[in-house]
């Protein structure tokens, strides 16, 4: 069998849920008895029901990651319960070859009051480890959760991180040819976290991952083909993970400033974009390589000595990406009528294509005693053909050496 | 490499799923035990006594009984054996019973968080169940023994046959309860139904008392099929005239192919409960 064989196979898979728990209840009941006569008739919406899943098609190989993102409820997790066998699909058909391994709980089977040694037993058992297999990894699975100290603790001592931590070192024995991940290592400290991403990296070559996560930074370091989900529906498929992590953003985008702090001194009046090529929705675009330029104004309500401004640069994902020089006592900046006008610019601007936003903070000039914060006060947009997932893109140049 | 196929349409071949069914118990037997004694070692770790507290239950039943009998309290009725021995073995019986019925459903219900997260195989359940039950009962099953002494019954060699007729009362049970799991768990009155009617039929059961020889509470209780199943289990034990041998090898030759159908019906609807819970 040729080892780019497609493992994951998904063809136009539907799944509809109730909204309401006594209709879903007599619908139960209903469903166990068409169940029994095999299920051949189509499906239609009954009252109350909607499609949290529907027509969703795609194909995995070996060595591929497929990450799965959308807002809450856009029915990633229900995909994955299909995938994983635990409902059944209402219409549609999903074929799966290999072992299949799920991080969609760690600790399963956990029992609070039993030592973290007998439950690597419980957790490992119901993963489908036979005792055997559990004896020759316990050792290893000890060393990988790192707290061999506490290992014969009940587990209801242990801490949330401690418990993830048994729980990924059971799981991450598997080696599954099709593995499921669900947002099961958003808790952990940043070393495990990076661990557990080291040990998914050596599983990526040998099976076929699917990845559900609301970090796109995770996303877009392990997926090479993504789906976009939004009320059940697949809005977005293909290879294009940059473009789809923009699109997902692009459905939280937030335009409101709020005023973090003020002493009443000083008030933003304005502050847009100069130069810029475009507008779409509020939202001004520059191209990269362009000159920032931000135009400023703000009233002084009480007399005062022109103040620093610092001026920072977020991603779409409010990290923060930069900041830009604070100006200095030399720089001419002057007040008229009890106004404050400039423009910073930062020169051919090297931020690489997407969403970004700026935040201002207003301090004394000496003290940097605060005056104004304002978040968000302006959104800008970099276009570019090239999509990457840094929030840098940096101008090079290749030479012969 | 194995393929796994998930579609809405089923396989309806009876044998195809009993053998995967099968497959499954057999494959999980590890499972099934870890489980099992996981929730054993739970249940009694957090306790002074410990395991004490396994026959200090029965113990307490059974004093009750002969606390009652020896005061005269109760009336002996025409058993021909020593009260205290009869209700003891009566109501052991009757709960082994009781708990058969009632464990599907309740360690279904227990897996509920696992099975939504989950894919294992699900009969490992049942068969734990059944091993905790085996497990109570043995404690119990030693305190009767106990009793007999005491009250100098004497043991006769059908005593080997106990464990096989005390296995048909427990696959009659978990047949019954596999058949209402699904229910039970979308709807919380089924088990409350069953529970009521338990406690009804058991007055219709040779439990505490004997078939009368007459009048309408022998037509009630010679309709009932527990009756059957309690009357020459206890023959078995305490040695008696098995009236109603034929009955229970019919009631048994009914459960296995019933069992049978009780077992793909639970892994057919567990997808269909999974999806609603």
């Amino acid at each position: 069998m040729p080892d780019n064989d497609v493992l994951v196979k998904v063809e136009g898979l539907s799944k509809k849920f109730c909204k309401d728990l006594k209709t879903s209840l007599w619908y139960g009941v209903k469903d166990l008895l068409t169940n029994m006569r095999g299920n051949v008739s189509d499906r239609e919406l009954r009252p109350k029901e909607f499609w949290a899943v529907k027509d969703v098609s795609f194909e995995l190989r070996r060595g591929e990651c497929l990450g799965l993102i959308g807002h809450n409820g856009a029915g990633k997790s229900t995909l994955l319960k299909i995938l994983n066998g635990l409902i059944n699909p209402d219409s549609g058909k999903v074929t799966i070859k290999g072992r299949v391994g799920a991080l969609i709980e760690l600790g399963a089977g956990f029992n609070p009051i039993l030592t973290g040694r007998e439950n690597i037993y419980n957790n490992g058992v119901i993963l489908g480890f036979t005792k055997k297999e559990i004896d020759s990894k316990v050792e290893s699975i000890i060393d990988f959760a790192e707290i061999r100290d506490f290992i014969d603790m009940p587990v209801q001592h242990y801490s949330s991180g401690m418990k993830v931590r048994l729980g990924f070192a059971v799981a991450a024995q598997m080696e599954p040819d099709v593995l499921i991940i669900d947002e099961v290592l958003a808790v952990g400290d940043l070393g495990f976290v990076l661990k557990c991403f080291k040990h998914i990296d050596l599983m990526l070559p040998k099976s076929a991952i699917i990845f559900v996560s609301h970090s796109m930074p995770m996303v877009s370091r392990i997926c090479n083909q993504i789906i976009l989900m939004e009320h059940g529906v697949s809005v977005f498929q293909g290879e294009g993970v940059a473009k789809a992590i923009d699109l997902y953003y692009s459905r939280f985008s937030n335009s409101e400033s709020n005023v973090i702090f003020a002493d009443g001194s000083i008030e933003l009046e304005d502050v847009k974009l100069m130069e810029t090529k475009n507008e779409i929705g509020g939202v001004q675009q520059i191209n990269w390589l362009d000159d920032l330029k931000i135009y400023f104004r703000f009233k002084l309500k009480n007399q005062i000595n022109i103040p620093q401004f610092e001026v920072s640069i977020f991603d779409k994902e409010q990290r923060s990406v930069a900041v830009l020089k604070k100006n200095k006592i030399s720089d001419t900046i002057e007040v008229k009528d009890n106004l404050i006008e400039f423009v910073i610019t930062n020169k051919r601007v090297q931020l690489s294509k997407g969403l970004y936003s700026i935040n201002i903070y207003v301090g004394k000039m000496n003290t940097g005693e605060p005056l104004l914060r304002v978040h968000s006060i302006l959104s800008f947009q970099i276009i570019d053909s090239e999509e990457v997932w840094p929030p840098f893109l940096l101008a090079s140049t290749f030479e012969n050496y | 490499m194995e393929t796994r196929i998930y579609q809405k349409e089923n396989n309806l071949s009876v044998f195809k799923l009993l053998k995967a069914s099968l497959k499954d118990i057999y494959g999980s037997r590890f499972l099934a035990k870890q489980i099992t004694v996981r929730d054993i070692k739970a249940q009694y770790r957090q306790s002074y006594f410990g395991i004490l507290w396994a026959f200090i239950m029965p113990l307490t039943t059974a004093f009750v009984w002969i606390f009652l009998s020896s005061s005269g309290t109760v009336k002996l009725s025409d058993t021909d054996v020593p009260y205290p021995v009869f209700v003891f073995s009566g109501t052991l019986l009757w709960s082994v019973l009781r708990q058969a019925i009632n464990t599907p459903a309740q360690s279904t219900q227990g897996a509920r968080g696992l099975l939504s997260k989950i894919n294992f195989p699900k009969e490992a359940l049942v068969v734990s169940g059944v091993y905790k039950l085996l497990f109570d009962t043995s404690f119990k099953m030693g305190l009767l023994l106990v009793l007999m002494l005491i009250y100098g019954m004497p043991f006769q060699w059908g005593l080997l046959l106990f464990p096989l007729s005390l296995l048909v009362i427990i696959l009659v049970g978990i047949a019954i309860g596999l058949l209402l799991t699904p229910f039970s768990m979308l709807y919380t009155d089924v088990g409350k139904v069953v529970s009521l009617g338990l406690s009804f039929i058991m007055y219709i059961t040779p439990v505490v008392y004997v078939v009368p020889p007459s009048g309408m509470m022998k037509t009630l209780m010679e309709l009932n099929p527990f009756t059957a199943l309690i009357t020459v289990t206890r023959d078995v034990l305490l040695g008696g005239d098995f009236v109603y041998l034929s009955y229970f090898g019919v009631i048994f030759l009914i459960t296995i192919p019933v069992l049978a159908l009780a077992l793909v019906w639970y892994r057919l609807s567990i997808p269909v409960i999974v999806e609603r819970n």
